[in-house]
């Protein structure tokens, strides 16, 4: 390290050179940062502590059909079931058919299984008092302007009401969010309405629900409570399909689109291009500076720490320049997301991808200083001196 | 000096900026024009000439700096390889989607309901539908409309782990096929009504197990027989098909259908059709044609994907364009006693820029071919599959077309023309006599 003001001084011998270099290692970081964020929260949905905990049962026969209400009461039976709750589908818009908000009518105890919603005890209180109230994610409540009593209209895109129309009033009871350290990005959107309303209003909800979940007592059994629950309604018009909140959520996903693949060639891609990009330049840099190490290596440094300072040379150049590409990332991202009004979110930059892009820069650095320390370290003090 | 410099290189900077965005959105035949008056300035114009004999003797060096020269060509290819995927990608769905309707058909939904699966429709609705005069009529005067039931069947999808998916599942009746000449069986044999027979896309048939001619699935508690492949071309390819009857009473709909698929008298119809059901108290319903039902569905997926491929292009653009920077003005200071001398012996100074530029934008112009055959090869045709409509597995091929690909070159001339022309002003600037003196 008593050294590092040789690097230094090595690193900004061409001010141009060397901005020009760190700025498409920027650019690169950058893309990186935007990308793995989304890599990483396909990775990640459901993966919390608490969905590993939970077991979701829904139709085997598709995943938008309905389960009798009865089976609730049966599955609180299973050994090895804590606690059950149920959901259902109520998709809606608001205004205008561009304003989809994602809504569920949910049983009383539902936020008994999630505690990753943060809600306070007067809202949760109003909730269980107003028949008509929502639960509305703080996201959702600043795009369209709502505070706590308001009335607000939403048209459902499945349900009608009883008078036939599609249209529905709700009272906004309390405002959700993430509660804190809970990774729940859901709960800051969602809008939670009352399933009790719901079905005596909807005249197509005959006592069902679409799906219920199921909190087990103990990890390890949630596999055999799963087959289970599952053999409660085997064989019947009903058959269920029990699995982790985490398996359900990470299934779903997965039929999006092979995003994985799309995603890794692009960073194939731009690493492939980004390692020739610097290599070049690095290889540039030490080729200039032949002379010099030969002086160097005259004032009796060893070839060793030739090696290692043209290594921590280049080391330095790339992680400075990933540093800055991050950091960008983690300022554009938002950035992205507010300039297309909603249409892409973009996942903030997480220490996951951090402590990626860290490897990565350190390994890239490594990889392109390799070849022009090695031949510094080789090079004989004559030749060296004489330029060659 | 050295401000007045720093303005000269802003101002440089905000022309190429603009210069880049109409260069972007043109169209070809400008840029053929642009090209030929370019050529003709070349061989017609003193210092057109000049330009054209320094440009040669810089080609003519390239070989020798191969090794520099190959690192703006492949970061330009790597650009211009993701950017052409990425919206082939986004082609590939649009054509999918929007290639499924046409002017003629038009699709009857309850009111307020954005796609087919959220929508209910009762059987007085589809029959007062369908004898509106302006449906088409078979050769037996059947109406051409075809009331159908979309429900999410889950089945297992192919591939290591043996996951469930989501596919849609379409209960027709026989004038189905009628009402979509587009449609047809590729293997096997078409289904007969009132049995538990499924015809499938090829799309949905390459994305779930169990679905080939001769094999059985389960939905539900019933088993159902694959009797037959079908080919399409646009998104019923991902679809299985049933009967409608069985269909509704396996997944308990009753009577109720979610859609009416009419096919009309012709295009024109369409308006009086439109109006008729409109004005028909009876009726809660919205009808559109086929052509503007599926293009809705296509655009926000569409306008995402592009979005992505343009944002990622650009940051990749912009890394690519300080690579080409950082070798062109290697390149020049490398060459700077040599486009000195020229100069000395009476070159001006914009034939030496023009073939610094020349230079570079014929190394980005080779990156740009190299990084669209690469996506074309590895992409076009590619099957990728989303879920789409919240329904069904869509599956759809990546499209690289022409006009994909033009798009890339154009994109790759952009980074060259950029990573050029700073480094050639600079050629253009050093003071002869400094430049003579370098090493």
């Amino acid at each position: 390290m008593k050294y590092l003001h040789l690097v230094w001084a090595a690193l900004f011998r061409r001010k141009a050179r060397t901005f020009l270099t760190l700025a498409s290692i920027m650019a690169a970081f950058l893309l990186f940062g935007l990308l793995d964020g989304i890599r990483t929260a396909f990775v990640q949905i459901g993966q919390t502590a608490q969905g590993a905990q939970r077991l979701q049962t829904s139709s085997r026969l598709s995943f938008m059909d309905t389960l009798p209400l009865a089976l609730r009461s049966r599955i609180a039976l299973v050994d090895g079931v804590a606690d059950v709750t149920w959901a259902n589908w109520f998709l809606a818009t608001y205004q205008n058919d561009r304003n989809q908000i994602f809504a569920f009518a949910v049983a009383g105890n539902y936020l008994d299984l999630y505690p990753e919603y943060g809600v306070s005890d007067e809202a949760r209180a109003d909730f269980a008092r107003t028949r008509t109230g929502i639960l509305v994610g703080q996201d959702t409540a600043r795009r369209f302007d709502w505070e706590v009593g308001d009335r607000v209209p939403l048209l459902s895109s499945i349900y009608p009401n009883s008078d036939g129309s599609m249209d529905w009033e709700f009272d906004v009871v309390g405002i959700l969010s993430e509660a804190e350290g809970a990774d729940y990005p859901l709960a800051n959107v969602v809008i939670l309405m009352r399933y009790d309303y719901f079905e005596e209003a909807t005249p197509y909800v005959n006592g069902d629900v679409g799906w219920y979940i199921s909190r087990v007592a103990d990890l390890r059994q949630s596999d055999r409570i799963a087959r289970d629950i599952d053999a409660l309604s085997a064989n019947s018009r009903h058959e269920t399909r029990t699995m982790s909140e985490q398996a359900a959520m990470a299934s779903q996903v997965r039929q999006l689109a092979d995003v994985g693949l799309i995603v890794g060639s692009i960073m194939g891609a731009v690493f492939f291009t980004l390692l020739l990009l610097t290599g070049n330049t690095m290889a540039q840099a030490v080729r200039e500076r032949t002379s010099e190490i030969g002086v160097l290596k005259t004032l009796g440094f060893t070839s060793t720490s030739v090696l290692l300072m043209v290594l921590a040379e280049s080391v330095l150049l790339v992680v400075i320049g990933g540093v800055a590409g991050l950091g960008l990332a983690m300022v554009a991202g938002p950035a992205v997301g507010r300039a297309s009004g909603g249409m892409i979110t973009l996942p903030p930059v997480g220490l996951d991808s951090w402590l990626l892009g860290l490897a990565l820069m350190v390994g890239i650095g490594i990889v392109i200083g390799l070849l022009p320390a090695w031949r510094g370290m080789r090079l004989p003090i004559v030749d060296a001196l004489a330029g060659r | 000096m050295r401000t007045g410099s720093l303005f000269s290189g802003l101002g440089l900077g905000a022309v190429v900026v603009l210069g880049l965005a109409a260069w972007i959105v043109l169209p070809w035949p400008v840029a053929l024009v642009l090209a030929l008056a370019f050529a003709g300035w070349m061989l017609g114009t003193r210092s057109g000439r000049q330009a054209a004999s320094v440009t040669r003797v810089g080609v003519s060096t390239l070989p020798q700096r191969v090794g520099a020269s190959s690192v703006v060509v492949v970061g330009i290819a790597g650009v211009v390889a993701v950017l052409v995927a990425l919206l082939a990608m986004a082609e590939g769905y649009r054509q999918t989607v929007a290639s499924t309707g046409d002017e003629r058909t038009a699709i009857v939904l309850r009111g307020g309901s954005g796609a087919e699966v959220l929508s209910v429709l009762s059987r007085e609705t589809v029959v007062t539908i369908a004898q509106a005069p302006q449906v088409a009529r078979n050769a037996d005067n059947v109406p051409l409309a075809s009331a159908e039931l979309v429900v999410a069947a889950s089945l297992t999808r192919r591939g290591p782990q043996a996951e469930d998916g989501s596919v849609q599942l379409r209960g027709v009746d026989p004038i189905a096929w009628e009402v979509r000449p587009r449609m047809r069986i590729i293997e096997g044999r078409a289904l007969q009504s009132g049995r538990r027979e499924l015809v499938v896309g090829r799309g949905a048939r390459q994305q779930f197990a169990g679905l080939e001619p001769g094999g059985e699935i389960r939905l539900g508690p019933d088993r159902w027989r694959v009797v037959g492949v079908f080919e399409s071309g646009d998104v019923m390819e991902s679809e299985i098909w049933g009967d409608a009857g069985i269909v509704a009473t396996t997944y308990r709909r009753g009577s109720s259908r979610n859609s009416l698929t009419a096919r009309l008298t012709g295009p024109e119809a369409f308006d009086a059709f439109e109006s008729a059901i409109r004005d028909d108290p009876r009726l809660e319903v919205e009808v559109e044609t086929t052509a503007d039902y599926f293009a809705r569905q296509s655009e926000t997926m569409t306008t995402v994907l592009r979005v992505i491929g343009i944002v990622v292009g650009s940051i990749m653009a912009i890394g690519a364009v300080f690579g080409a920077l950082n070798t062109m003005f290697a390149t020049v200071a490398s060459r700077a006693r040599e486009i000195a001398t020229l100069r000395a012996i009476g070159f001006r100074g914009l034939p030496v820029v023009v073939a610094v530029m020349l230079e570079t934008m014929l190394l980005a112009a080779i990156g740009g071919v190299l990084g669209g055959l690469l996506s074309w090869l590895i992409f076009n045709g590619y099957t990728a599959s989303t879920l789409a409509g919240g329904v069904g597995q869509l599956t759809f091929q990546f499209q690289v077309t022409p006009a994909l690909l033009w798009n890339g070159l154009k994109w790759a001339l952009a980074i060259g023309f950029v990573g050029g022309l700073f480094p050639a002003v600079r050629a253009a600037r050093l003071p002869v006599t400094t430049a003579l003196r370098a090493a």
